[in-house]
């Protein structure tokens, strides 16, 4: 059973299985939805932004076990965060994922980083690199107050 | 299983199969996808390019009349495959889809108007679907839908409730490609014809399982798809009514359906060249029947049998293992198992088989509103050919299993 964990490593089936912040937020300052139409993947990303922090983030919606613990990861990094530090960490998220920039090493005990490399294996699933990313796009989107994003 | 049919044997004359994808030998249950080329299809395409390749219809040397006649061979195959009364009916397409939207553009237009209605079914490919959708936006017409219960199976009598004098055309699927269902199309197109409306069925399923007689269904259009009847991509048949085709415009303009053109007036080749407009895919048709002779040797028959014991099988294991949910329980079915797995995405199914080297699709096959009748985002789909064996039905049963270890308790 070990090649599976390459890809569904215990954080991902954890997070597939029990999503954090799966709610809606009402009122929320940002919002947007993240769609893919190839397979399906729907997610709403909610935000409550007070001044220059998150204070709140949930989701919604449905997907591949890799989008939905995308999404709740996600969820639990961006609150509390500066606006600026939730930037870095989205773009940290898509290169990492995309395979254009490597963590630091393993020893590094940042549980952050650790959540992210938890995705790594999916570079190795390019048709499933997508799910993946959705939720992030979907969360600047709510950043940058555009509505709906779309992978396709 | 047949005796007389060995799989084993078969299996030896398509070269894909015998691969191994990372260090398991390949389990190819996509078939309705489209299927794999027996090396005898591979072989004469690549004889067509070496030793005959010319354009076909207009050429006096010696390589030019091998191509036609080679290609004109073919559509003789064809007539003969699905047992048309002229090989004059025999269109060749891109596919079946390319066959759909050459009736909606040659008949459909001609013929419906603001206000008629087009019968179509609940179970539709969205290749039957959306090309009816834009003629009715163009027309304004409407689009009636047959529903379907819950096993995935047409409801007839309320197919008979949907005839009003607006009816100009009825669509239908013959095997749902998500579901498997095999329609009865043969009292459906009784029906349509009791009301004096025409049928076009939908055969890209139904031909590579089983054997097709257009005119004992009497149907007025038979449309199917090369790739996914053992022969190349590109490449597709309509059948229709030799009236019907007779009256019907052409599809597009161009070299090979006309008969001479000046400025003043061009006068339209015969059926069926004057819906084959430009250099077809000569390679494709002569392809197409190489598979025709190759099902033929095989025994149509027996491969259809085989191919049922092998889906009755293969059904019997997939139901027995809990939380597995079979989409598509018809009584009359064909070659496809659509099944979803408590709360495991398709998606993941697939991908997680994909690492057991087994071949299936995950998605929606092009038929949403199936999805969207069942409350479903998608579903995993195993489909199967008569070269498929038990053993692999027997690691795809491994592999679901396994899927549930991970989802459930890893
Ligand atoms: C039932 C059905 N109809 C139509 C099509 C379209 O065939 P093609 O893509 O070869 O034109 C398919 C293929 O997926 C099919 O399964």
């Amino acid at each position: 059973m070990d090649e599976y964990r390459e890809l569904y490593q215990q954080i991902i089936l954890d997070h597939n299985k029990n999503p954090r912040n799966f709610t809606t937020i009402d009122p929320s300052t940002h919002h947007a939805e993240g769609y893919n139409p190839l397979c399906g993947d729907h997610y709403t990303i909610f935000m409550n932004v007070e001044g220059d922090v998150i204070r709140k983030v949930g989701f919604q919606g449905n997907g591949c076990a890799i989008s939905k613990a995308s999404a709740s990861v996600m969820t639990t990094l961006l609150k509390g965060k500066t606006i600026a530090e939730a930037e870095h960490l989205l773009e940290l998220f898509h290169d990492v994922v995309m395979g254009k920039q490597e963590l630091p090493s393993d020893d590094d005990d940042d549980p952050a980083l650790d959540k992210i490399r938890a995705f790594v294996g999916v570079r190795d699933f390019p048709v499933r690199v997508k799910c993946a990313t959705l939720p992030w796009h979907a969360a600047k989107a709510a950043l940058h107050e555009a509505d709906q994003v779309s992978t396709e | 299983m047949t005796a007389s049919f060995d799989v084993h044997r078969i299996r030896q004359d398509f070269p894909v199969l015998m691969q191994t994808i990372g260090s398991k030998p390949l389990v190819y249950l996509d078939n309705a996808a489209t299927s794999q080329k027996p090396q005898v299809v591979i072989d004469v395409i690549r004889r067509y390019y070496a030793e005959i390749n010319a354009n076909v219809h207009r050429g006096v040397h010696t390589l030019s009349q091998k191509a036609t006649a080679a290609y004109e061979e073919a559509r003789l195959k064809v007539k003969s495959f699905i047992n048309a009364p002229s090989e004059r009916q025999i269109i060749f397409t891109r596919g079946t889809t390319d066959g759909i939207n050459l009736v909606v553009h040659c008949y459909g237009r001609q013929h419906i108007g603001a206000g008629d209605e087009i019968i179509i079914s609940a179970m539709e490919h969205h290749s039957n679907i959306v090309p009816w959708q834009m003629l009715c936006e163009e027309k304004g017409a409407t689009l009636r839908i047959i529903p379907m219960n819950e096993r995935g199976e047409l409801e007839i009598e309320a197919y008979k409730q949907l005839f009003s004098e607006r009816t100009q055309f009825v669509s239908l699927v013959h095997i749902s490609n998500s579901l498997g269902t095999v329609n009865p199309i043969e009292t459906m197109i009784q029906i349509a014809h009791q009301h004096g409306v025409p049928v076009l069925i939908d055969g890209a399923q139904a031909v590579p399982h089983a054997p097709v007689d257009v005119q004992a269904l009497d149907c007025d259009f038979y449309a199917f798809s090369g790739h996914k009847m053992f022969a190349a991509t590109g490449i597709g048949v309509l059948y229709g009514k030799a009236d019907l085709l007779e009256r019907m415009p052409p599809y597009q303009g161009g070299g090979d359906m006309i008969l001479s053109v000046s400025f003043d007036k061009t006068i339209y080749n015969e059926i069926p060249h004057k819906f084959e407009a430009g250099t077809p895919h000569i390679s494709g048709v002569i392809s197409l029947g190489a598979a025709i002779d190759y099902l033929n040797q095989i025994g149509r028959v027996a491969a259809m049998e085989y191919e049922n014991a092998l889906l009755d099988y293969a059904t019997a294991q997939l139901a027995d293992i809990p939380r597995v949910n079979l989409i598509g329980t018809a009584r009359e079915k064909a070659s496809i198992i659509s099944f979803t797995i408590d709360e495991v995405h398709p998606h993941d199914i697939g991908t997680l088989l994909d690492m057991e080297s087994i071949a299936i699709r995950a998605g929606h096959h092009c038929t949403q509103p199936v999805m969207q009748w069942f409350q479903i985002p998608a579903t995993a789909r195993a489909s199967f050919a008569f070269y498929n064996t038990y053993e692999e039905v027997d690691r795809l049963v491994q592999a679901i299993h396994k899927v549930i270890e991970v989802f459930h308790h890893g």
